[in-house]
């Protein structure tokens, strides 16, 4: 079937010549609760497969190794109970999307879409990070300890109570956190120079809830005409000071010196960005 | 600023019958009828009138008329009425014109050009109150081939199938959220829906979480650009998913709730605070190629462990077959394609009335498209666009379709006059507000009923049809298009629609 398929042009890129999860088994070492899966050369739903699998034999600490490019790592867990994924060293696209509460660790750079609708749980990137990093995440924390790509936090938002937290080590790309509606964004800025400013431009462009603490320099031409700039308060600066304590706790860095640094408070200027350019 | 509007309706009444009881005070929503008390008459500040005749069908003695406003301009042809009176809003707003439902413009509607076919003499006829007549739909992704493995008195299937919904007629409700549409008229089409066995589509609103469990597998639910109510729950409860790319009333624009309308209860259900806009950016952020589009598609059967089809809701444009088999390729098991007359709840009219192509030559070039390339059984195509009663759905069809998404004609059959002011949120039949004085007035017990009555009635028509043309299931005559003919149709349109002419 493949070979017609590929002659029609209809190669499927994501199910052809994936193998039932009975052939993969070989792969699943499971120790416990602990599992430990090879992912060289399996497709995504054959990774995901044993991923489900691991976990529905009890594993609640699986170990992916030779990870490289595999989609969606987490996100076909959507289960009762809770594990912890460690990724190494590369995944693919997708990573943790629609996650159900899941804690994942990734030892390598991730892709685009990192905790892409996240609903809930951990991701820690020992690495940067590509495009729309937690793209309409709705909730749970992720940590990026470098630099990220394009339209991060891009519609991020909370409700009731239940609110994202993306911390960034690097520096963002353009229109970062766009159309946000609510979580906390923290960007560190740490592999800037002294006098380096930021990169990215339309920071907050259409924002209309939520916060962005950023550290370091950025002038006001950088950002969107939705966002005010203030002077962080003493709430602020506890929420700064939790979160940077736990980004220094999982990458080794020290909070202090990184507390140091000029922090600025970015917020919409409104919650109707675009209340008046109809005519009733 | 001194409006220089002229009235849209005129309000007559006939005070010989008025016997002030005030009802029409009461039902209407804009605050036209007033009682004054030391004359003891009512008044109608007209120029609030929206048409939607609410108090006229409740009015107890039949004294009240509501028509369109008899003032005119001087008549031209380039210059009609609604050309003068949006120009003049906008001079004194320097706003954007809305509207809501489907485009009203004169654009030529195929369905009144296409006629079906009977048998006669050659090809009994079957009488569908006495043969068995078969509507049932599957909907979702077919395998390549069939392979059977035969055991003794067991068959079983040898190929690989594709997850597939069934419905029980080839109607189903458009997407219609909670906050564009009330509570109580959402319920009602998830009741409808439950009770004759076919679907309803939660729009981009999200399903409240106490419905869930009840309406959920009778739910498709939409991810749009907003990502508002998605989580793997509301994923995981429905049918199916569908990823919205596109409306036929607003092609390639996004959507503004505006945050009044966001109340308690919606921003628990969309998940965002309570009184901020809910903006639905115009494109998804991660999909800009059919490969991204496949990445999410792929990303929800993920999230649904590969047990739901996935459908892809597009707006019926210029490249609209093109557009549809990369769709197909990305992965799609359903691809809806909303036309030119797809309904809304709030777009920009300049869009609404100028944007997209008819549904009936879209339908007809994806599915043929899809033909050609050999790939149509990998999915059903579901379209939606103004449709008004079953023979429209059934040349529907006979061109091609799998089934048809309703919405408009769902919101007509629970009293909605389509006035066109849904963007306002005073719908006072209860269904585009959020007003709760306004939205009890639709009982979902009742409102439920009227669209199980509606599709009832549309599909014992369409078995009368389908009988007339000799056949008993509705698979025989899906891209049949031997039983259609065009009357009063170029050869160019004949063409597109892949129909002969009348008397060929």
């Amino acid at each position: 079937m493949a070979t017609v398929s590929a002659r029609l042009g209809l190669r499927d890129m994501f199910m052809d010549g994936v193998r039932p999860v009975r052939e993969l088994l070989p792969r699943l070492y499971l120790n416990g609760q602990t599992a430990e899966i090879d992912g060289a050369d399996l497709k995504h739903k054959e990774l995901n497969d044993l991923v489900r699998e691991a976990a529905f034999k009890g594993a609640r600490k699986i170990v992916l190794r030779n990870i490289y490019g595999q989609r969606y790592i987490g996100t076909r867990l959507y289960l009762p109970t809770r594990v912890e994924i460690e990724v190494h060293s590369h995944p693919g696209n997708d990573l943790g999307a629609f996650l159900n509460g899941h804690r994942i660790t990734v030892y390598g750079n991730a892709q685009d879409g990192v905790g892409n609708t996240m609903d809930d749980g951990e991701i820690v990137v020992h690495g940067r990070a590509g495009d729309i990093v937690a793209m309409s995440m709705r909730g749970g924390k992720i940590f990026i300890r470098d630099n990220v790509g394009y339209r991060t936090a891009i519609h991020m938002k909370e409700y009731t109570g239940k609110v994202p937290v993306l911390v960034i080590g690097g520096t963002a790309q353009d229109f970062f956190g766009e159309y946000m509606a609510g979580g906390i964004v923290i960007l560190l800025g740490l592999g800037l120079g002294e006098h380096e400013r930021h990169r990215a431009h339309y920071i907050g462009t259409g924002m209309h809830g939520g916060v962005i603490y950023l550290r370091g320099r950025v002038e006001p031409y950088q950002l969107g005409k939705e966002v005010g700039v203030l002077d962080l308060d003493e709430n602020d600066w506890q929420i700064v000071r939790w979160y940077v304590d736990e980004y220094a706790a999982h990458f080794g860095t020290d909070a202090d010196r990184i507390l140091a640094g000029k922090f600025q408070k970015l917020l919409p200027v409104s919650r109707r960005p675009y209340g008046k350019i109809y005519a009733y | 600023m001194y409006s220089y509007l002229l009235p849209e309706f005129t309000v007559v009444r006939r005070e010989d019958r008025c016997i002030r009881c005030r009802v029409c005070e009461r039902q209407c929503a804009e605050g036209v009828h007033h009682w004054d008390k030391g004359l003891d008459r009512m008044f109608s500040a007209e120029e609030k009138c929206v048409g939607c005749q609410r108090c006229v069908v409740f009015c107890p003695t039949g004294a009240l008329y509501v028509r369109p406003h008899p003032s005119e301009y001087r008549p031209n042809y380039n210059w009609t009425r609604e050309r003068f009176q949006d120009l003049k809003r906008q001079a004194e707003t320097g706003g954007v014109i809305l509207t809501g439902s489907g485009n009203d413009k004169p654009f030529r509607v195929y369905w009144d050009h296409l006629v079906l076919n009977a048998s006669q003499v050659t090809n009994p006829s079957i009488d569908p109150l006495r043969e068995p007549m078969e509507l049932r739909t599957f909907l979702g992704r077919k395998p390549d081939t069939l392979e059977l493995e035969v055991e003794d008195d067991r068959v079983s299937i040898k190929s690989e199938v594709h997850p597939n919904v069934v419905i029980e007629t080839p109607i189903a409700f458009s997407a219609m959220s909670y906050g564009a549409i009330s509570y109580q008229a959402f319920k009602s089409l998830a009741m409808a829906a439950k009770e004759f066995g076919t679907l309803f589509n939660t729009g981009e609103g999200g399903l409240p979480r106490d419905m869930r469990a009840e309406y959920g597998p009778h739910a498709i639910v939409q991810c749009a650009s907003g990502r508002f109510g998605v989580d793997p729950e509301y994923l995981n409860c429905a049918a199916a998913v569908e990823i919205k790319i596109g409306q036929g009333a607003k092609p390639g624009i996004g959507g503004h709730l505006p945050g009044e309308k966001v109340s308690n209860s919606i921003a628990r259900t969309r998940m965002i605070p309570e009184g901020t806009d809910a903006l639905s950016p115009a494109p998804q952020h991660d999909i800009y190629s059919i490969e991204d589009l496949s990445m999410l598609i792929y990303a929800l059967k993920e999230a649904t462990n590969y047990e739901k089809p996935v459908s892809v809701k597009i707006a019926a444009v210029h490249n609209v077959a093109a557009i549809a088999s990369g769709i197909v390729r990305a992965g799609a098991d359903i691809v809806a394609i909303d036309g030119l007359r797809g309904g809304t709840g709030a777009a920009p009219k300049i869009i609404r009335d100028n944007v997209g192509i008819p549904i009936e030559l879209a339908l007809a070039a994806v599915d043929r498209r899809l033909r050609e390339e050999g790939i149509r059984h990998k999915c059903s195509i579901l379209v939606a666009g103004g449709f008004r009663c079953s023979a429209d759905v059934l040349k529907a069809i006979a061109l091609g379709a799998d089934a048809v998404y309703i919405g408009s004609a769902a919101l007509v059959a629970m009293g909605c006059t389509l006035c066109q002011k849904c963007y306002t949120g005073r719908c006072a039949w209860g269904i585009c507000t959020q007003d709760p004085y306004l939205s009890k007035r639709i009982n979902p017990e009742i409102a439920s009923q009227r669209l199980v009555n509606l599709l009832r009635g549309w599909s014992h028509e369409i078995k009368e049809m389908l009988g007339g043309m000799g056949i008993n299931a509705i698979e025989s005559v899906r891209g049949n298009r031997d039983h259609l003919r065009g009357v009063g149709l170029e050869d160019w349109e004949l063409e597109v629609l892949g129909v002969k002419g009348a008397g060929e």
